[in-house]
C-alpha cells in the first residue's frame, strides 16, 4: 500500500519550513547567526556598526536565564564562548543577499582561552569550562565497582574503544519562521515534539506561543524542542514588529545542530574458558560538548540501563561519567545511547571469544537469555526475546559455516582480499525515554475520520500507518491524521525513542475503542434495539445477526453530530525490541579498504503493523549504523576547529540489504508492538566492526576503532 | 539583471541579482518550491533539476547561466497522469521524509534517458551526486529499476 504522505512529495515536494508561504508572513525579514570560530574565548568586543542590518547580542536579551545555575548554554553568547559554532549574535537583513553580506561584517573580538578538547583532557580538569563548578564532570551514571564479579573468572579482557562522534545530517537543516500575531508568537518549527518546543519558547519569552511542526525532512534525535536560536529569533520579532526566517546553512549545520554518540569506553569481560561469561564492566566517559544536553542525562542512562546485551551475565556493572568539552553539545542521535552501549557488549562477546579460541557465534550462543522476563543487573525487565532464534536465522540465511570455509581458503591462498564474518546481537529499549501520548479521533460529518496525534513523525510514515489502524477498525474509508500543531493537538509527548506506535499508536487505538461505543449506544438508539444487539461490520453498524436489515454507515451516523473521544494514553512500559545482524565484508589488505559485501537483519519489533514502513525503518537504520562503522566520524583538532566532518553515505557504498521477518509479541501495549526506529543503527554498526576486525584476526588485529577508515585499516596491519 | 528561463514548459522573465542562484530563482521568484537546498557545498543533490534535459544542481549554477534555457523541475514532470518514475516512487516506498525525493527523482529521470535499463550497481553508482539520510537507498534503487522496465 502507497504511503498517504508520498503524493505530496513525489508531485509537489513536501511542505518544508522553507516551503511555508503563509500570509501572515508576508514582509518577513531573513535572521542569520553569528558564530564563534574558536572553541574557547572571552568575548572582548562585538561591533557591528559595519552592518547594514539589525545586529542583537546578549547584552540585548532582555530575556531569563536558559536554565537553572551556571552550566548552561545562554540563549547568545555572553562573555564566554566554549565552542565553535556557538552563536554569539543575530542578524537581521530584509533579503537573503543583504543578509550574508551584513553577517560577515560583524566584529567579534576573542581573547583566546585553552580548550578543553577530547575526554582525557576533560578529566584532567587542568581547564574548567565553568571554573565556578570545580569539574568538568557533569553527571556520573550507573554503579560503583567493586571488582568481585571478576575473581572466580580464568579469563579476563579489558579493551579502551571509542564510540566516535557523529554528525546526526538531516537533510534538511534547521531553520523556523516566527510572527507575532495578537500578542502571540506562532513559530513554523521542524521539530520532533511541538509541545515541548512551545513551553520552552513560550516560558523563555513569557507569552504564548503556537508552534505549527511543517513537513520535517528528517531528524534523527536532532531536532527535539527549540534549539536556543529559536528562541532569539521569537524575541526579535517581536523586538521588530517584523516576521523573520531563518536557516542555517549546512556548514553551520555542521557544527551547531548538536551531534551524537561521542564515548570513551573502557570494557573488562571475564569467565570461563568453556565460554561462560561471569561478569562485564562498561565505564564509559561521555563527550558532552560544551553545554549539558541530552548527553548529560538521557544518553549515560540508557547506555548504563542497556549494557547487559542480549546475555545473562551475573554481574554486569555500568557508569558513565558526562564530561564538558569545548566542542559542539553532544545530544540523542539515533539510539541516544544505545548504540554505545550495544557496541561495547558486542565488542567485548568477540574480544573474550578470541581470546579462549572460539568462535564468536558459539560464545553467544553460550549465553544468550532464553527465559523471559528478565531483568538485567543494571534494571531493564525485558519483555519477551528470542534471541538465539535471530540469531540463527541470519546465521542460516547468511550461509555462515560456508562463508567461514570460504575466509579459511582466501587464507590459506594468501588472498590480499581479506573476507570478514560479523555478528551484532542487540536488544534495545524504545519508548524508554518518555511519558504517555494523546490522541483524539473523530468521526464527522461525511463519515470522515479525523486523528489528531501527539506523535509527530518526520518520515516514518506514522500517518499511513495510524491511517491503517483506523480504517481498518472502523470500516471508513478516509481517515486524515493530524499532528505537530500546538492549537490542534492538546497535549503531545511527540516522536523519539522509537516510541511513536507503542504510544501514539496505542493511545489512537485506545481512542478508537471509546468511539466505537459510543457509536454503539447511538446505532442501537438510531435502530431502535439495545446496544448489546448492534455490530460492526465493514463499516456499517446492523442489528447482530440480520445482515440484510437496514444498516447505518458512520455519515448517516454522525450526520447531526461528531463522534469523538480524547485519550492520554500513558499505562505501557517501556518494550525491548531485539535482533541479530551478520555482515560480509572484503578487507583489502593493501589499501586498507573496506567493502560491505552482505548484510543480513532479523530485527524483531512484535507486532508488525505497516510491513513496508518497518522495512523502510530498518532500511534506513541499517544504512546509519553502516555509516558509523565504515565512514563517519566527526574529529576535532586540538585547537577545537572541525577537522573532518565527512557527512553522508552514498548509494554506491552500500549493498542491498537482506531482511528476516521474525515478530515476538509483547503484552505491554494494547497493540502489542514494539519499537523499530533504531533497531537497524543499533545492530549493524557493531556487525560491521566485527566483520572488519574479523578480516584481519589472522594478522594479529583484536580490535579497531570505528570508522574503519583505509588509513586506519592500513595502520593497523602494517 | 533580467533572466528569461523556460521552466516547465512556461516562459519566465524577471529582474535578479546578478548572484541569484537558479535554485533561488525557482524556489523564491518563481514559488516553485519542490526543488530543495540541503547543503552549501554541491554534495547533497536535494536541488536536481534538469537543464535541457541533463540533470543539474541548480545551487551550482546562477540563474544568469540558465537564462535562454529551459529548465524542468519535479512540478512539472507529471502530466495528465504521473511520470513513471514518480509512480515507481510511490509504489516502492521510495520515500521517506522526502527532502530529497524531488532531486532524487529528477536525477532518476535523467538516469533513465541516458540508459534506460540500468542494473543495480549502475544505479547506486549514477545516484551518488544525491544523498538520502532515510531510506538506505534500497527502495529508491528497487524504484528505479521499476521504472526502468
Amino acid at each position: 500500500m502507497a504511503r498517504i504522505e508520498d503524493w505530496a512529495l513525489i508531485t509537489s515536494g513536501g511542505r518544508y519550513v522553507e516551503d511555508v508561504r503563509d500570509p501572515a508572513l508576508a514582509g518577513c525579514r531573513y535572521g542569520a547567526f553569528v558564530r564563534s570560530p574558536v572553541a574557547h574565548a572571552r568575548i572582548t568586543g562585538i561591533d557591528g556598526s559595519a552592518c547594514r542590518a539589525d545586529v542583537f547580542t546578549a547584552a540585548d536579551l532582555d530575556l531569563p536565564p536558559a536554565g537553572r545555575g551556571p552550566v548552561v548554554q545562554p540563549w547568545l553568547a555572553r562573555d564566554v564562548v566554549r565552542y565553535v559554532g556557538e552563536p554569539v549574535a543575530l542578524v537581521v537583513a530584509d533579503d537573503r543577499h543583504r543578509l550574508a553580506d551584513a553577517a560577515a561584517v560583524v566584529r567579534v573580538g576573542y581573547e583566546p582561552l585553552e580548550p578543553v578538547i577530547g575526554v582525557e583532557q576533560a578529566l584532567a580538569g587542568e581547564v574548567l569550562l565553568f571554573p565556578e563548578t570545580g569539574s568538568n564532570v557533569v553527571r556520573v551514571h550507573g554503579t560503583s565497582f567493586d571488582g568481585a564479579g571478576f575473581e572466580g573468572c580464568e579469563v579476563v579482557v579489558t579493551r579502551t574503544i571509542v564510540n566516535q562522534r557523529l554528525a546526526p545530517l538531516p537533510l534538511e537543516v534547521r531553520g523556523a519562521a516566527c510572527v507575532w500575531l495578537a500578542g502571540r508568537l506562532v513559530v513554523w518549527l521542524p521539530t520532533q515534539n511541538a509541545h515541548a518546543a512551545r513551553d520552552l519558547i513560550a516560558a523563555a519569552l513569557g507569552a504564548p506561543v503556537r508552534v505549527i511542526t511543517p513537513d520535517v525532512g528528517g531528524a534523527f534525535g536532532a531536532k527535539m524542542g527549540a534549539d536556543p536560536e529559536v528562541v532569539v529569533l521569537g524575541w526579535a520579532a517581536r523586538r521588530l514588529g517584523r516576521p523573520i526566517r531563518w536557516t542555517e546553512t549546512r556548514s553551520e549545520n555542521l557544527v551547531a545542530m548538536t551531534h551524537g554518540r561521542g564515548q570513551r569506553q573502557t570494557i573488562t569481560i571475564g569467565g570461563r574458558r568453556d565460554g561462560t561469561v561471569l561478569a562485564f564492566r562498561l565505564d564509559a566517559v561521555q563527550d558532552a560538548g560544551a553545554y549539558p544536553r541530552s548527553a548529560a542525562k538521557l544518553l549515560p542512562k540508557f547506555t548504563c540501563l542497556m549494557a547487559a546485551g542480549a546475555y545473562r551475565i551475573p554481574v554486569v556493572e555500568a557508569r558513565v561519567r558526562a564530561v564538558l568539552t569545548n566542542t559542539t553539545p553532544v545530544a540523542s542521535y539515533r539510539g541516544a545511547g544505545r548504540p554505545e552501549a550495544t557496541a561495547a557488549i558486542e565488542r567485548a562477546m568477540d574480544l573474550f571469544a578470541a581470546r579462549i579460541g572460539m568462535d564468536p557465534v558459539a560464545v553467544r550462543r553460550i549465553n544468550f537469555i532464553r527465559s523471559f522476563p528478565y531483568t538485567t543487573p543494571t534494571g531493564a525487565c525485558y519483555d519477551s526475546g528470542d534471541y538465539h532464534t535471530a540469531l540463527d536465522r541470519v546465521l542460516a540465511a547468511g550461509g555462515y559455516r560456508e562463508l567461514r570455509a570460504e575466509q579459511e581458503r582466501r587464507r590459506a591462498a594468501g588472498d590480499v582480499v581479506a573476507l570478514g564474518l560479523g555478528i551484532g546481537c542487540y536488544v534495545e529499549v524504545t519508548g524508554g525515554g518518555g511519558v504517555g501520548e494523546g490522541a483524539r479521533v473523530v468521526v464527522g460529518r461525511g463519515g470522515v475520520a479525523t486523528v489528531h496525534t501527539g506523535s509527530s513523525p518526520h518520515g516514518q510514515g506514522l500517518a499511513s500507518t495510524l491511517t491503517m489502524l483506523v480504517s481498518h477498525r472502523l470500516g471508513v474509508d478516509q481517515v486524515i491524521v493530524r499532528h505537530g500543531d500546538t492549537d490542534l493537538i492538546a497535549r503531545g509527548t511527540g516522536t523519539f525513542g522509537s516510541r511513536s506506535l507503542q504510544y501514539g499508536g496505542s493511545a489512537v487505538s485506545r481512542a478508537v475503542d471509546l468511539v466505537v461505543d459510543r457509536a454503539r449506544d447511538r446505532a442501537a438508539d438510531m435502530l431502535e434495539t439495545a446496544a448489546g444487539d448492534v455490530e460492526l461490520t465493514a463499516g456499517v453498524w446492523r442489528v447482530r445477526g440480520a445482515p440484510s436489515s437496514r444498516g447505518l454507515t458512520w455519515a448517516e451516523l454522525c450526520s447531526a453530530e461528531e463522534l469523538a473521544a480524547d485519550v492520554w494514553f500513558d499505562d505501557a512500559e517501556p518494550t525491548y525490541s531485539f535482533g541479530a545482524h551478520l555482515s560480509v565484508v572484503e578487507v583489502d589488505t593493501e589499501t586498507g579498504r573496506v567493502v560491505l559485501r552482505r548484510m543480513v537483519a532479523v530485527d524483531d519489533a512484535g507486532r508488525v503493523i505497516n510491513p513496508e514502513t518497518c522495512v523502510g525503518q530498518r532500511h534506513g537504520g541499517l544504512a546509519q549504523g553502516i555509516a558509523q562503522a565504515l565512514f563517519e566520524e566527526v574529529r576535532h583538532h586540538p585547537d577545537g576547529s572541525l577537522v573532518d566532518g565527512c557527512w553522508g553515505v552514498g548509494a554506491s557504498e552500500l549493498p542491498d540489504f537482506e531482511l528476516l521477518d521474525m515478530a515476538t509479541p509483547t503484552t505491554r501495549n494494547p497493540l502489542g508492538v514494539k519499537g523499530i526506529g533504531e533497531s537497524g543503527t543499533i545492530g549493524s554498526a557493531p556487525a560491521v566492526q566485527n566483520a572488519v576486525i574479523d578480516a584481519l584476526s589472522h594478522l594479529g588485529v583484536d580490535h579497531l576503532d570505528m570508522p574503519a577508515s583505509p588509513m586506519r585499516v592500513w595502520q593497523a596491519i602494517s | 539583471m533580467k533572466v528569461t528561463i523556460e521552466v516547465n514548459g512556461t516562459v519566465t522573465s524577471h529582474d535578479v541579482e546578478d548572484r541569484t542562484l537558479l535554485v533561488h530563482y525557482l524556489r523564491d521568484t518563481l514559488g516553485l518550491t519542490a526543488t530543495n537546498v540541503g547543503c552549501d557545498t554541491s554534495a547533497c543533490g536535494a536541488c536536481t533539476v534538469l537543464l535541457d534535459g541533463e540533470s543539474v544542481k541548480s545551487c551550482t549554477i546562477l540563474a544568469a547561466q540558465a537564462s535562454g534555457h529551459m529548465v524542468v523541475t519535479l512540478e512539472g514532470l507529471a502530466g495528465s497522469e504521473l511520470h513513471p518514475v514518480q509512480r515507481a516512487f510511490r509504489e516502492r516506498h521510495g520515500s521517506q521524509c522526502g527532502f530529497c525525493t524531488p532531486g532524487m527523482i529528477m536525477a532518476v529521470v535523467s538516469l533513465l534517458r541516458d540508459n534506460p535499463k540500468p542494473d543495480r550497481d549502475e544505479i547506486r553508482l549514477a545516484l551518488k551526486g544525491n544523498l538520502c539520510r532515510c531510506t538506505g537507498y534500497q527502495n529508491i534503487v528497487d524504484a528505479v529499476e521499476a521504472a526502468g522496465s
